[in-house]
């Protein structure tokens, strides 16, 4: 056997693990969904193959197109409030002293590390219509906060807003593409007379623009499976599963709910695959206009 | 994320059902009922004195085999993995509208050989209680608690508002919404107390049976959802919130109160009246045993007393690798000795606090006898001793929903159809026709496999 061949097998011996793990934890399952959305299965009686009719289901199934909504609206309102919000967060960090932004950097990165069922409690106290936080801030400044929690209107802003907490690990991306930009492109343009928003159109966003494009993608996929949080307070007792408010029926929580709480793992594992496609559309969306928006130095 | 996390529980499940098919899992060993054994189970936890007590005397009952408890609520997703991969635990423990559907899937067995090699007395218990876990004329549970559903008023709002507790009942329907308005109370524009609270959706069956309707016939076969008397039922539990200023506010407003706490709404007289589980006795007077309550039975348009109840009971997997030991230890779960030294136990602690014992409400017809005779003691609050009579006496008025064979979804899809009304989506009659539409096709695909 020769070095580079003995080479190859030991590199193979070292990815095994991840093979296997990748074989039996991930490709095994997805194709047992796969096979499993063309069948009636509920786990405990036999399996049936029902060819299309999953599919054909949730065409149909208003609460498929609600709960998909409810998705897109949050994603669509989410993503960018969190990349622009963490882009300020960053932007601050980047401008403050050595000590004070290591400071910041670590209470900006807490809420991340807070567990989401933590938060999605918080959410309901916070956000209370009565006796909450943040009506109570908005009275104080003479506004009439709405019942954020209860009322349909308003909770998938309300859920939206909340989601802003967690937004520490984009900020943590953010600042270190901010810290990687060369200083001497800000002076050049600093000498040309270009404005602090010129500058920063010009140099700062072409230059991090790897960073929100991989943000970008990140944040949508997750935005898109979010389950913890608005599964916490809105369905994650049996008293709020009696109050769960279709407001509040994310795409997940749907299929979680027809999988372990009704027992159809078929229909499920089809839920399951439209959101692989719909998830896989919209990434491949991204990835085609990013050729236009995205500067890699290297290129 | 999640997404992956499901895909990987149902293959792991479908791995291990397959391997369980060609005998690799699963115990395949007899159960004589001699060995020594350590029993498993699922959804029951010893976290106070009467369960620790009866679950002494369960094993006491076995001995020298044992029950080890799971400490854990009832986790359908967890049981569905044990029960698919043949390794399931020896005992459940969950709430008995869930037995038909798990029956109906022969996840769980009858108890019709249990009952008669142990020789259990099924009249000790409640026949509404039976009825409950009950399913197609068979067996599917021993029931434990009785959940009773009353009014409990609040004295002090009733005092301040002109009304009479003593005289406050659901009977009259305009009655009860003049008496809502009077109660509830509006301060900055903001709810400051509500009124009457009618505990929708998860109390329609209470309301639809207190108009002389039902959700589902009585063999549990075919939804009711369209019956008037539920339609009329919902559009006027509908109009008692929406006379309080609406769902959102309402429901607002209700998720603040510290319902287990000393600061509960009856304490902070942010609430006039609701029906609610006997449970809540024992909350008051352990959190505020000085508020001024009245208990009253739940009356339905006829003015007799209803009283819708519910509660867990134990059943026995299928393929439990024990079931003749378990058989044993959930008789003696249940049976009128254990409940009553359990009712004793939690008479001593309570004692030992200063607090007021409000007793034991049971599915096991014996043991309420002994325990309200000669366990329970008056409390030196004249409200909570007139409360557990009231309680007692409902009790007679007992009714259950029958046991289904799709029970999670024909109660997912009233509620949903609830909720829509509330939130202002739809209109009763529409609301409810959809979700029979939704409710007979979940029950006539459960039943067809019965």
């Amino acid at each position: 056997m020769t070095a580079r061949r003995r080479e190859t097998w030991a590199a193979y011996g070292f990815l095994s693990p991840w093979i296997v793990g990748f074989l039996v934890f991930l490709a095994g399952p997805m194709v047992a969904s796969l096979v499993l959305s063309f069948t009636d299965y509920d786990v405990l009686t036999s399996t049936d193959f029902v060819g299309g009719e999953n599919y054909r289901m949730l065409l149909a199934d208003p609460k498929v197109r609600g709960s998909l909504a409810n998705t897109m609206f949050y994603t669509v309102l989410h993503v960018p409030l969190t990349m622009a919000v963490a882009l300020g967060l960053a932007m601050l960090l980047a401008r403050a002293g050595r000590r004070s932004a290591g400071f910041f950097r670590t209470i900006f990165y807490l809420p991340t590390i807070t567990p989401k069922v933590a938060v999605g409690v918080l959410f309901l106290l916070l956000f209370n219509g009565q006796v909450g936080l943040v009506n109570g801030v908005l009275g104080f400044l003479g506004i009439n906060g709405p019942d954020w929690t209860s009322d349909g209107a308003w909770i998938k802003p309300g859920i939206v807003l909340m989601s802003a907490w967690s937004l520490g690990s984009t900020v943590i991306i953010y600042l270190a593409a901010l810290q990687n930009v060369p200083r001497d492109l800000y002076e050049a343009a600093e000498m040309d007379g270009a404005s602090p928003w010129a500058r920063f159109r010009a140099v700062t966003v072409p230059m991090i623009s790897g960073a929100l494009f991989f943000t970008l993608i990140i944040n949508t996929i997750s935005s898109l499976q979010t389950f913890d949080e608005v599964y916490t307070a809105f369905f994650g007792s049996a008293n709020q599963q009696t109050y769960g408010n279709d407001a509040a029926l994310f795409y997940v929580i749907y299929l979680f709910q027809q999988a372990f709480q009704f027992l159809h793992m078929g229909y499920a594992s089809a839920l399951a695959w439209l959101l692989f496609l719909i998830i896989m559309l919209i990434t491949l969306v991204q990835v085609g206009l990013s050729r236009r928006f995205v500067y890699y130095e290297s290129e | 994320m999640f997404i992956r996390s499901i895909r990987a529980a149902v293959s792991a499940v479908l791995v291990v059902a397959l391997a369980a098919g060609c005998g690799g899992v699963g115990s395949s060993g007899k159960d004589s009922g001699n060995a020594t054994v350590t029993l498993t189970m699922m959804g029951f936890g010893t976290g106070d004195e009467v369960a620790q007590t009866r679950f002494d005397a369960a094993n006491a009952a076995i001995a020298p085999s044992s029950a080890k408890a799971s400490e854990g609520s009832f986790s359908a997703q967890q049981f569905l993995s044990a029960v698919a991969s043949g390794s399931p635990p020896d005992l459940v423990y969950l709430e008995r509208r869930l037995l038909g559907t798990y029956a109906v899937k022969k996840a769980i067995v009858p108890l019709t050989d249990c009952v008669e090699r142990e020789k259990i007395d099924l009249g000790q218990f409640r026949p509404a209680a039976v009825a409950e876990a009950t399913l197609g004329g068979t067996l599917y549970g021993l029931p434990e608690f009785y959940n009773n559903r009353v009014l409990m008023i609040n004295d002090t709002a009733f005092t301040e508002a002109g009304l009479d507790p003593a005289t406050f009942s659901t009977a009259d329907w305009p009655a009860l919404t003049a008496a809502t308005r009077k109660l509830t109370a509006v301060r900055g524009g903001k709810l400051a107390r509500i009124g009457f609270d009618p505990k929708i959706p998860e109390f329609l069956p209470l309301w639809a049976h207190a108009n002389g309707g039902a959700l589902v016939s009585e063999d549990g076969k075919k939804a009711q959802l369209t019956d008037p008397k539920v339609v009329e039922a919902l559009t006027f539990t509908v109009s008692l919130i929406n006379a309080q200023g609406g769902w959102a506010k309402f429901k607002s407003f209700r998720d603040s109160f510290d319902f287990f706490g000393a600061k509960n709404q009856f304490a902070t007289d942010q609430l006039g009246a609701f029906p609610m589980e006997d449970f809540y006795l024992n909350v008051l007077t352990e959190s505020s045993p000085d508020v001024k309550l009245t208990v009253a039975p739940f009356r339905g348009v006829d003015g007799q007393p209803v009283d819708w109840i519910t509660g867990n009971a134990w059943a026995i997997p299928a393929k439990s690798p024990h079931a003749a030991q378990a058989c044993k230890w959930i008789k003696t779960m249940t049976e009128s000795g254990s409940w009553i030294a359990a009712a004793k136990a939690r008479a001593a602690a309570r004692q030992a606090e200063g607090a007021p014992f409000t007793g034991l409400f049971t599915g096991n017809v014996k043991a309420d006898e002994v325990i309200f005779k000669d366990v329970v003691k008056p409390t030196g609050h004249p409200g909570f001793d007139k409360a557990v009579q009231t309680v007692l006496q409902t009790q007679q008025a007992g009714f259950s929903e029958p046991a289904l064979a799709a029970g999670e979804e024909f109660k997912a899809a009233w509620q949903d159809a609830v909720n829509r009304v509330l939130s202002g989506k739809q209109r009763p009659a529409e609301a409810l026709a959809q979700a029979q539409q939704q409710a007979q096709a979940a029950l006539d695909k459960a039943n067809s496999g019965s």
